[in-house]
């Protein structure tokens, strides 16, 4: 950005004060990305050796954007989630990589400074909304509390905004229930008590992690359509950890697939669900039952994920794939941009094309 | 517009149709009395009550079909799939299982008729023994059932392994050793250790991957055409449900609102509930659509609304819906609980 000339337009203009500004809340513009995941790797010191579990992982978020990280259990989803928060469990630890949050670098950040960016700068929505709330506080305790440690606000200026934001994801009679706790809430009223909760101090970035995964299929409606509604007003960029292609189908912009701690896809939502390039994704999207069409047998990937301490050599997909060739069993794919997406595998590359 | 009422259960379409009924349930309920501890009831002046899990619940299935039950938690279906195989006994109503009823299963002289059907559960982890050798696992069922000797079972339960696509080696291993989809076949393959006809499968997908449950989904269907089983599967999942069924009952709230053959269901939905069920499953088709959500959730079964239990999400409610509580009514080749759909309003 220093070396900016006259002829970039006013748009470039603007981006450059805006990374200027960038360690500044609220100046960030929406040209720049919120959340850059740089390389990342997550590894477990464990008794039997070192487990690297997430494998040089790097994505992008802008402002206004939802992603949708897709894969099955073991792929690294939740993980990548809890590394960006600063939550990973010891023995897990960020070994290599870095992430940046609006141009600042967050992962070497000590804990009490990190403790401020969580929940300020990141909000995060968790699988259980049983577990994320404390069932000994109100929930209008819990939600002043955070509001007021966040923001320059007084304790009842913080309970009104409580029940404001409460009112916004369509809790009824919202000035009464600031004082039930979460067990007086339903499994959808609660999981918006928890969306109310993550976005209260109107955070740049929202991790939220299979956020309807434990919901009925009347109720997971609501709450996306409340979430993503939430989120465009306030221009939060938004990482969507799922396994329900449906949901991130409906909700995202881009698309990341994982397998076995790495990336093997990433691409616009409907480049990736109607041109699958990776095979584990033309699998994983062909294995999806619909109501659209009658197909008497599934697509099905036969196998299952690579244990972390058995990742095979190569591309870790190659026991599994159909299309395997010689190269992949030995050379590991790197993510490459094809066309439109970009995708990590021998297929997609300019050698594999010529060979094939 | 004309409907005929449906007298107890047994609808005139189950007469005319062709394979006989191998299940029939009429009217079945199954109450669970959650009252608090007697003396608590008498010092708080509390009255009993009855959370009615199971409220007049009328189906059958053909042999050879597959008829799926799908419903949001709490809607009692699987509380149907445990009364089918005689795990809870009814608190009124019958079921009848080639004829016989299923009262008759207890005891002694119900062994030859709890062979002929067994269950799937919904939690490969929780329902295997993690203390027994897969070999055990499957061959516990014919030990209950059948006479073989010890060699016998050993071949069966290779037999059995290589059906569900495992490999007979395996049953030295424990199920800790198996992945969820591993251990989901183990369960399929100890339910048909003792060639049963008829298989409950409640929610057999539910804990797993989606490439995994293609596979489970896969094999089920192979299994059910080389042996003709009869399956009743219950699943919150439409996709899925879509995917396997031959007819698809709609439950809510301890009732079932319709019954219809797969493809009338999935294209011209009748029940208020059915649709917006429907119009609620995120599809990979539906890329930035904007759906209209069910308002509202699943009432407190314990105190459910009066008349139709729907009325109070149903957009097309009117003062009839609150204070009488629909029949289930053949209707256009289907069968539905709803007045509207019955007196033809205008549903939109």
């Amino acid at each position: 950005m220093t070396t900016m000339t006259n002829t970039q337009g006013l748009s470039n203009g603007a981006g450059g004060v805006a990374a200027l500004n960038s360690v500044e809340r609220g100046a960030a513009n929406n040209s720049t990305n919120v959340l850059e995941v740089k390389n990342l790797s997550v590894e477990f010191t464990t008794r039997h050796g070192t487990l690297k579990a997430l494998n040089e992982v790097s994505f992008s978020i802008a402002a206004g954007e939802v992603v949708g990280v897709v894969g099955e259990s073991g792929a690294g989803k939740s993980l990548t989630g809890a590394a960006i928060i600063g939550l990973l469990e010891p023995p897990g630890r960020i070994s290599g990589g870095e992430i940046m949050l609006a141009g600042r670098r967050i992962d070497q950040l000590p804990d009490d400074q990190m403790r401020k960016i969580r929940g300020r700068e990141i909000g995060a929505i968790f699988q259980d909304p049983l577990t994320s709330l404390n069932p000994l506080y109100t929930v209008g305790h819990q939600l002043t509390e955070t509001i007021v440690t966040h923001l320059p606000l007084t304790w009842s200026q913080g309970r009104n905004r409580a029940i404001e934001l409460l009112e916004a994801t369509g809790i009824p009679a919202a000035r009464e229930r600031i004082d039930h706790y979460p067990h007086q809430f339903s499994g959808g009223m609660r999981q918006r008590v928890v969306i109310a909760l993550a976005l209260a101090a109107e955070p740049k970035l929202i991790v939220a992690d299979e956020p309807t995964t434990a919901l009925d299929v009347s109720i997971q409606a609501q709450i996306i359509e409340l979430l993503k509604k939430l989120c465009r007003e306030q221009g939060a960029a938004v990482m969507l950890i799922t396994h329900d292609m449906g949901v991130i189908a409906e909700t995202a912009d881009r698309v990341v697939v994982m397998y076995a701690g790495r990336i093997a896809e990433v691409g616009k939502v409907r480049d990736v669900i109607h041109a699958p390039r990776h095979p584990y994704t033309v699998g994983l999207m062909g294995s999806i039952p619909s109501i659209h069409q009658h197909v008497e047998r599934l697509v099905q990937i036969d196998g299952t994920m690579p244990r972390l301490n058995a990742i095979p050599q190569g591309c870790a997909f190659n026991p599994r794939c159909s299309k395997v060739m010689d190269r992949c069993k030995l050379e590991r794919p790197e993510l490459q941009t094809r066309g439109v997406s970009q995708v990590a595998c021998w297929l997609h590359t300019e050698v594999g094309h010529n060979e094939s | 517009m004309k409907a005929d009422r449906v007298d107890g259960a047994l609808s005139s379409e189950a007469v005319q149709a062709l394979p006989e009924p191998l299940i029939e349930v009429k009217n079945a309920a199954r109450w669970f009395d959650v009252s608090s501890p007697w003396l608590e009831r008498i010092l708080a002046r509390k009255p009993r009550s009855v959370l009615r899990a199971v409220d007049g619940v009328s189906f059958s299935i053909r042999k050879g079909e597959t008829l799926a039950l799908v419903g949001e938690s709490g809607c009692g279906k699987s509380t149907i799939a445990r009364m089918l195989v005689g795990l809870y006994p009814l608190t009124h109503g019958s079921i009848t299982f080639d004829g016989q009823p299923l009262s008759n299963m207890q005891g002694r002289k119900g062994l030859a008729l709890r062979k002929r059907l067994q269950m799937i559960f919904q939690d490969p982890y929780a329902s295997l023994n993690p203390r027994w050798r897969v070999g055990r696992i499957i061959a516990e069922p014919m030990l209950a059932h059948t006479q073989l000797s010890a060699a016998e079972r050993d071949e069966r339960v290779g037999a059995l392994l290589t059906q569900v696509g495992l490999h007979p080696s395996d049953q030295s291993r424990y199920p800790h050793q198996f992945s969820g989809g591993q251990r989901q076949r183990i369960s399929i393959a100890r339910a048909l250790a003792v060639n049963p006809e008829f298989l409950v499968c409640d929610e057999p997908t539910s804990a797993l991957d989606v490439s995994v449950q293609a596979q489970v989904l896969n094999i089920m269907k192979d299994l059910q055409r080389r042996l003709g089983l009869t399956y009743l599967f219950i699943s919150h999942n439409l996709a899925v449900v879509h995917h396997v069924a031959d007819r698809v009952g709609v439950m809510y709230l301890g009732r079932i609102v319709e019954i219809a053959d797969r493809d009338a269901l999935f294209e011209t939905p009748q029940h208020p509930y059915t649709r917006l069920l429907l119009a609620a499953i995120p599809d990979l088709t539906g890329q930035g659509k904007s759906r209209t959500p069910v308002a509202g959730e699943v009432p407190n079964p314990l105190n459910p609304p009066s008349g139709c239990t729907f009325h109070p999400r149903c957009p097309h409610a009117r003062e009839q819906c609150k204070a009488e509580a629909p029949v289930m009514q053949n209707f256009k080749g289907i069968q539905v609980a709803c007045h509207g759909v019955v007196q033809g309003w205008e549903m939109g």
